[in-house]
This record gives C-alpha cells, structure tokens and sequence, in this order.
C-alpha cells in the first residue's frame, strides 16, 4: 500500500479539487480527509456515513461554583489567561483553556473539575470511489493534530484490511501541528501549488517541512498559465529540493462548475480534467515498482 | 478598532482583502499577519524591516543534581512532554506546552525554565503601513504562542487588521478573540460555504461580531448569498470574479490595486464594520 498526501502549504490551491479526481482515477483507494478544521473531500464525494464515534482528547478545566471560596489563585497559573472573574465569580473560557490541569491542582478546595474534552468526531464512511475516514472538529476546538492522527490510523487499519493499492490523503493547510501529524511517514507527498507570491512563499516552506520529516515530494502547478514565468520559477525551486514538478493544470472553470454540482472534475472532461489524468498517471510510479 | 480577517477555507482571498483594507484606509494602519505558518503579507508590500526579533517559548529543563525521580512531572504533563526514568526526568520539547505546570508542582524544585525559540517576529514600515509579521519555525507545531506574541507586540492605538490563518482551531481562536469586529472571507462554491459555516460558529462562540465578505462572486452559485440572508448576517463587500484580479494577484498586486474602482468600495467596507461592532447591532449579529 502506498500512502500520499496531498498538501498545498497555502491553502485554496485545489488540493482538495486534485484529490478528488484522483481519487476517481485510482479506482480502488482508501481516502482520508485529514483538513479536520475545514474537511471538504465530502462534498465532492458525498459520502453514506456508515459509523460515527465522539472524539475525546486531553481534558478542559470546570470551576464548580458551589466549591469555589474565590481565593483567585487559579487566576495568575494559568498562561492562557482562561480563567476570570466577573461579579466575584472565576470561569474558565472553554476556548482558551489548553488543559494543562495546573489550575486543578493548585485549587486549594478542590473546586475545579477536569473532564475529558469532546473535540469532535471521527466519520467512516462509503463512497463510489472506495471507503472515506473523515473527521469533524468542533469549531474552535483544540487537539486538531490528535485528531489527524486517529484520522490516519483508521484510515491505514482500513487499507491495509481491504490490501487495496493506494491510501490517498486530503491534507491541511499550513506547516504546523495537524499538517506533521499528516504526513509523517507517509510514502510521498503531492504539493499542489499556484503561480502567485504567496505560492512561491509557501512552496518553499512546505517542501522545507517534508524535506525535514524524510518524506518525498512532487510538485503540481494549478492555475499555471494565470502567470507562465512565475510556473517555471516554482519548477525551478522544486528541482532545485530534489522535488519533481509532476503537473500544470490549467485556470478552468470547470473545476467550480464540478464543485458546484458536487462532483470530481474529472467526471465533467475539459482541459484540467485532462492534465490531472495525465498527473495521475506520472504518480503511479511513487513509491518504486514494488509498491511497498 | 481591531479588525480580524478570517475564512474557514483557504486561498479564499483573507490576505488580498486585509491589504486592500489597509491600502484604502487612508490612515496609518497597523497590519498583523497572524497566519505564523504561511505569513503571506509581506509579499505584497515595498518596505523596509525596522525590527526583527526571535520569539522564544519556555520550556522545562531538569537540574539532574537535584531531581529525585519522584515521577510526579511526568503524571501531570499532559502532552507527554516529560517522561521519567530511574534516573531521572527527561524533557521533550516539541511536545511541550509550555504551560508551565511542572515547574510549578515539582517538590524538588529541581525544573527551571529555559527559552526555545519557536519562530521570529518583524516590523516593516511601507508608507502608512506598519506590518508585523509572525514566522513559525519549519518543524515546529505550536502556532498560538506565536500569533499571541504578534498580538501583544503589534496592536495599539487607530486601526488594527489582523490576517487570520485559514481553519477554525486553535491558532484561528487565538488571532481573533477579542477582536472587536471580523470579516470572514468566503466564495460562492460549495467548499466556501461549508467552510463559512464552521467559521460562523466559532466567531460566534468568541462572541466577536463579524460580516461577511464574498471574493468571486458570480463564479459559483446563490448558497452563500441565501446563507447570509437566512442567518441575518451582513454581506459587507462583493469582489467579482475576473481572470484580470486572478492574474494581478499573481503578479503580486491586492485587489485594490489590480482593481481601483473597488477602492470606495474598501472604504465603506470600514465604515460598515464600524457600524458593526456598536453594541446595539453587533448583539443582532450574534443572533442571541
């Protein structure tokens, strides 16, 4: 089984777009949506959820009003400024609050409580192109990277399972903490780029990122002829990472057109449709002729 | 007045319209670049970088002499951030929070603090505007700190923007609470407006009031537009979906500036958001 993950380090590049289709062309694939903040492979694929299991991870802290003699030492221990005090009473703001427990421990009355946290969800589901494991995290929600990471696990445990050929992965935005927990150890990386500054700018970064955690690149230019040289300058600095340029899909249309009735782009042709074939065929040589 | 530019989705046009904002608001405006893993702004503007500095988070690390091994550290991190063997306690500082509650309980007092760098903070100067940029290092995974760290050096007096990263977790929470107003930026296709619908929840749980902005209108469908108007929520600003703005942002170039004739348009945009955050409407915008 060979995992990729598709990333784009800027976000609203098509990532999603691209794997959508590739998830049309491989045929017989696992899929897994690791954009936890702002999963969106759903729509595309629209799934028939099959299992939906809560998401815990970590724990918050809970002031219970009946014990709390506001002393107010729980107020300077806490670094995220969650605790407060209004009319004499302390809160703590859910949203702020990282876990961490000083505060229940330094609570001389045992006044705050420590629950575990619901995060959100982890989603198993059906789709014409082969099993999702998708996710949903509870807007504001803490543990993004955690949460990545049961993502993956359920999504290899499945194909490895079903012994199917590729686990093809919807990565997030960014270089931080949910965007590590989605690539680490993964066969090889997608990054689908576009040919403007901040492209460049974050092209750069993300290959940086994979080049730090050992996992090998390739590089799509979407968008390409928006701006040719800027194409060939990206190509240029993916080369020069040891990161083969495998794609240029032409600005078209088509690719909202298809987002819009909820389909991969590839099922409605055109000139994007075409290229993003011929990337796929490029991919399959990933991961050597074994396929290990 | 501190104004947060925020989007659910990516790439759906958060830093074109924070400069833009900045450009047309024809008064010195302090411009925060929060998105710390992908800090875009800079590239788009001419200015000279009057201040760097590093950002450093504290981090546990262990007087061996005086540790006893009593393990306790190691029973309340948790984020794993300390295991304790025989001999000792050993830190792991990628994992660390830097919340400080081992250094806080250890009855040995045998954890100090020490700084590690997470990433840089700059200052650049380009005409009116002043732009601090956050930078996570490459391989590091707590953004918050760093965004927080932005905040606490960037904001002042006059108008404040801040360029939120993408998504509505933890690092979304930490540039946008206690903004006193937010723009969501969004675009009119399915993935626009399921991602809208996450960031309205979590802009509505920090209680801050927000509108709406929609970058290509009229290349996808009505569902953002229908959205907004079911849910009371104001559309500040429509950019139209031109090959033209698609092809100067590539060159480096915000929508303003590839577009002048929406330059009044920005304009009233800060007027609106104004209105915005006056008590009376921001609590109809909350829908409580």
């Amino acid at each position: 089984m060979r995992e990729l993950v598709v990333l784009s380090g800027k976000g609203g590049t098509g990532k999603t777009s691209v794997l959508g289709s590739l998830a049309a062309l491989a045929g017989r694939a696992v899929l897994a949506d690791c954009d936890v903040d702002a999963a969106d492979l759903h729509l595309l694929l629209r799934p028939e959820i099959r299992t939906r299991e809560p998401f815990f991870a970590g724990h918050e802290a809970v002031i219970r009003h009946t014990a709390c003699t506001g002393c107010g030492d729980c107020v300077p221990v806490c670094r995220s400024g969650a605790i407060t005090a209004g009319n004499g009473t302390f809160t703590v703001e859910p949203l702020l609050c990282e876990g961490c427990g000083l505060c229940v421990r330094v609570c001389r009355d045992g006044a705050i409580a420590f629950p575990s946290r619901r995060c959100g969800e982890l989603l198993g589901s059906d789709t014409r192109f082969g099993p999702l494991v998708h996710a949903r995290l509870e807007p504001g929600g803490e543990s993004s990277g955690k949460l990545v990471a049961q993502v993956r696990r359920e999504a290899r445990r499945l194909a490895a399972e079903l012994g199917v050929d590729w686990l093809l992965v919807d990565g997030p935005p960014g270089i931080g903490c949910p965007v590590i927990a989605s690539l680490s150890e993964a066969t090889a990386v997608l990054v689908v780029t576009e040919p403007t500054p901040s492209g460049l700018h974050d092209l750069e970064r993300v290959l940086e990122l994979c080049h730090h955690f050992g996992v090998p690149a390739r590089v799509c230019v979407n968008k390409w002829d928006l701006h040719p040289a800027l194409t060939a300058e990206l190509e240029a600095l993916a080369c020069s990472r040891q990161a083969a340029p495998v794609g240029r899909i032409p600005y078209d249309l088509a690719v909202t057109a298809a987002q819009v009735q909820g389909r991969p782009v590839i099922e409605l042709g055109g000139p994007a449709a075409e290229e993003i074939t011929r990337l796929w065929e490029r991919l399959q040589t990933i991961g050597g002729a074994s396929g290990s | 007045m501190i104004v947060a530019i925020a989007s659910g989705k990516g790439g759906t046009g958060k830093t074109t319209v924070a400069l833009s904002l900045a450009l047309a608001a024809g008064r010195p405006v302090r411009l925060l670049d929060c998105d710390v893993e992908e800090p875009n702004c800079h590239l788009f503007l001419d200015g000279e970088v009057v201040a760097r500095e590093e950002v450093f988070l504290p981090t546990p690390a262990v007087d061996t002499g005086a540790c006893t091994a009593c393990g306790l550290c190691g029973e309340i991190c948790e984020f794993g951030g300390i295991i304790v063997l025989p001999t000792g306690a050993h830190v792991f500082p990628t994992l660390c929070h830097a919340c400080g509650a081992c250094v806080h309980l250890c009855p040995a007092g045998a954890l100090r603090e020490v700084p590690r760098r997470i990433g840089e903070l700059t200052e650049m100067r380009a005409g009116s505007i002043t732009l601090f940029t956050g930078r996570l290092d490459v391989g590091q995974t707590l953004a918050p700190p760093l965004v927080r760290a932005v905040r606490a050096r960037g904001e002042g007096n006059g108008l404040v923007i801040i360029d939120a990263p993408p998504g509505t977790s933890c690092p979304v929470v930490a540039a946008v609470h206690g903004a006193d107003v937010a723009v969501l930026v969004t675009e009119p296709t399915p993935f626009g407006l399921h991602d809208l619908e996450l960031a309205v929840e979590a802009v509505r749980r920090l209680q801050v009031p927000f509108g709406v902005v929609i970058n290509r209108a009229g290349a996808g469908d009505a569902r953002v537009a229908d959205f907004c108007a079911r849910e009371g929520i104001s559309v500040l600003l429509e950019i139209p979906q031109e090959r033209r703005i698609a092809e100067a942002y590539a060159r480096g170039l915000p929508v303003v500036t590839a577009a002048p004739e929406l330059r009044p348009a920005f304009c009233s945009l800060l007027d609106g958001l104004d209105r915005l955050r006056t008590p009376a409407v921001a609590r109809a915008h909350m829908g409580s």
